[in-house]
C-alpha cells in the first residue's frame, strides 16, 4: 500500500492523474484471494466478499474518481470511500486472522507480540481512532492542507492513506470479528462512534456555512460547488455512521447469543451445592 | 433451585421492553422529520443561516445519537424477542411515549429554544408550532396510558 504515493507520483504530472494507485489495490485482493484458498480449515466466503467489496471501493476511489477533472464533490466522494465505507469492509473480512491461520509459525508470533503492545492498544483505542479520522479530516478542511494537496500529489497520496488507514483503525476499534486485545466495552465504543459522527455532521454544515471561505488558500474557488460537496460528506457520513453502527451492534448481539446449555442432570452434578449431590433422581 | 436455572426467562422484562420500545419510537420519529420534512416537503432548510456554531455542534450530536438509537434499539429489540423477555404491549406503549416525546422536544427545544430551524419559512408560524407540540404531547399521553394498562394487568399474564 506504501507504494502508492511514490509510484504515482512518478506518473503524475503532464499525462495528469494515473491509473498506478490500482495496483497496490489488486495486491491486495488478490493476496487475500491466494490466503483464503489455502486456509486449511476453509475460509468463511462471506468474509472473502467482504474483502472483495472493500477492494472494489478502493479501486473505484483511486481509478475512475481520481480520473475525473478537479472538483470538491469528487475529493468528497473519495474521502466517503477511502475513509468510511471501504475500511468497513476490509475490517468485517477479518484479514488479522487469515493471516494467523495461514502464515508460519514466526510470522504468527510476530503479529501476536503486535497485537499485545502497549502502544497500539492506545493507538486503536475507540476514541483515539476517532479523532484521527474525525480531526485528520478537520485538519485537511480547516487548515491550508487542502490547498496545498491539490498542488502537491504526494502529499494528496499521503492524506489519502491517512484516510484508509484512519478509517480502518477506527471500523477496528469498533467491531469486526478480528482479535482486538483490550477492546472497550459497548457503552464506550457507542461513545466513540458518537463523538465521530457528530463531529462529521457538524464539520460539514460548517463547510456549507461557510463556503466562501473554506478550505483557505485556494485561489479559484467555486463555493457552490463546495456547498453540493458538503451536502455530500453530511449524508455521506449518515450512511457510513448507520453502516459501523450496524456492525458494533451485529458484534454484540452475536456475542449474546445464548449458549446450548448443559442438560440438567450434569448441571446438577457440577454444580458447587453439596446437597445436590446427595440427592437421587 | 431448577426454576433459577432456567436459561431462558419466559416473562416479560417489564424495563426493558418500555425502554426498547421508547428508543425505536424517538429515533422512528426523528427519520420521520428527517425524510417527510426536511426531504419531501422541503419545509425545513438543511442549514439555517441565524444558526450559531454551538447549536450545530447539539444538532449534530443529536441527529448522530438518532441513528445509533435506531441501530441498536432494532438489535436489543431483537435480542429481547431471541431471550422471550420482550412484552409487546409495553413495547407499543413505549414506542408511542417515544415517538410523543420527540416531538414535543423538537417543537420546543429545537425549534423555540435552540431556534436550529423552524417548521416552516415565509408564513405564520403559531398555528404550526402550536399543532406540533400538540400532536407530540397527544402521542405521549396516548403512550403513558398504554404502558399504564400494560403494566396494570401483568399479573393477569394474558397474551402478549
Amino acid at each position: 500500500m506504501t507504494v502508492a504515493g511514490p509510484l504515482a507520483h512518478a506518473g503524475h504530472g503532464a499525462a495528469g492523474p494515473t491509473w498506478f494507485p490500482l495496483f497496490p489495490v489488486a495486491l491486495l485482493a488478490v493476496g487475500y484471494v491466494l490466503a483464503a484458498v489455502r486456509d486449511p480449515r476453509g475460509w468463511d466466503h462471506r468474509r472473502t466478499a467482504s474483502w472483495l467489496v472493500g477492494c472494489a471501493l478502493l479501486a473505484v476511489a483511486v481509478g475512475p474518481l481520481a480520473q475525473l477533472p478537479d472538483n470538491p464533490s469528487g475529493h468528497m466522494a473519495q474521502h466517503l470511500l477511502l475513509g468510511m465505507l471501504a475500511p468497513l469492509g476490509l475490517v468485517l473480512a477479518a484479514p488479522v486472522t487469515l493471516l494467523l491461520r495461514v502464515a508460519p509459525p514466526p510470522v504468527r508470533r510476530a503479529v501476536g507480540r503486535l497485537l499485545r503492545a502497549r502502544p497500539l492498544h492506545l493507538l486503536a483505542h475507540p476514541f483515539t481512532a476517532a479523532l484521527l479520522t474525525t480531526g485528520g479530516l478537520a485538519l485537511v478542511l480547516l487548515t491550508p492542507l487542502y490547498a496545498a494537496a491539490e498542488r502537491q500529489p504526494v502529499l494528496h497520496h499521503a492524506v489519502h492513506l491517512h484516510y484508509l488507514a484512519a478509517g480502518y483503525l477506527f471500523a477496528w476499534s469498533l467491531a469486526g470479528p478480528d482479535p482486538a486485545p483490550r477492546r472497550p466495552g459497548l457503552a464506550v465504543r457507542i461513545g466513540a462512534l458518537l463523538v465521530a459522527s457528530a463531529g462529521h455532521a457538524a464539520l460539514a454544515k460548517y463547510l456549507y456555512a461557510q463556503a466562501e471561505t473554506l478550505p483557505p488558500g485556494l485561489t479559484d474557488r467555486d463555493p457552490e460547488a463546495f456547498r453540493s460537496a458538503a451536502q455530500l460528506m453530511y449524508y455521506g457520513g449518515d450512511l457510513a455512521e448507520l453502516l459501523l453502527a450496524a456492525a458494533l451492534f451485529a458484534t454484540w448481539y452475536h456475542s449474546r447469543r445464548p449458549r446450548p446449555t448443559p442438560s440438567p442432570l450434569i448441571k446438577r452434578f457440577a454444580s458447587p451445592e453439596g446437597d445436590s449431590l446427595t440427592q437421587t433422581p | 433451585m431448577v426454576d433459577s436455572s432456567l436459561p431462558r426467562p419466559r416473562s416479560a422484562d417489564v424495563r426493558s421492553s418500555t425502554l426498547v420500545g421508547v428508543l425505536i419510537g424517538i429515533a422512528i420519529m426523528a427519520a420521520v422529520d428527517e425524510i417527510v420534512f426536511h426531504q419531501l416537503l422541503a419545509w425545513h432548510h438543511f442549514y439555517d443561516r441565524s444558526t450559531p456554531s454551538v447549536a450545530l455542534l447539539s444538532d449534530g450530536l443529536l441527529h448522530a445519537a438518532e441513528l445509533i438509537i435506531l441501530v441498536g434499539g432494532f438489535f436489543w429489540f431483537a435480542d429481547l424477542r431471541r431471550r422471550r423477555a420482550l412484552s409487546n404491549r409495553l413495547a407499543w406503549g413505549g414506542f408511542l411515549l417515544g415517538a410523543g416525546g420527540f416531538q414535543v422536544f423538537d417543537g420546543v427545544v429545537d425549534h423555540k429554544v435552540l431556534r436550529l430551524h423552524q417548521i416552516r419559512y415565509g408564513v405564520h408560524l403559531l398555528p404550526y408550532d402550536v399543532l406540533w407540540i400538540a400532536s407530540g404531547a397527544v402521542l405521549l399521553l396516548v403512550g403513558a396510558a398504554v404502558v399504564w394498562w400494560a403494566r396494570s394487568r401483568r399479573p393477569g399474564d394474558g397474551p402478549r
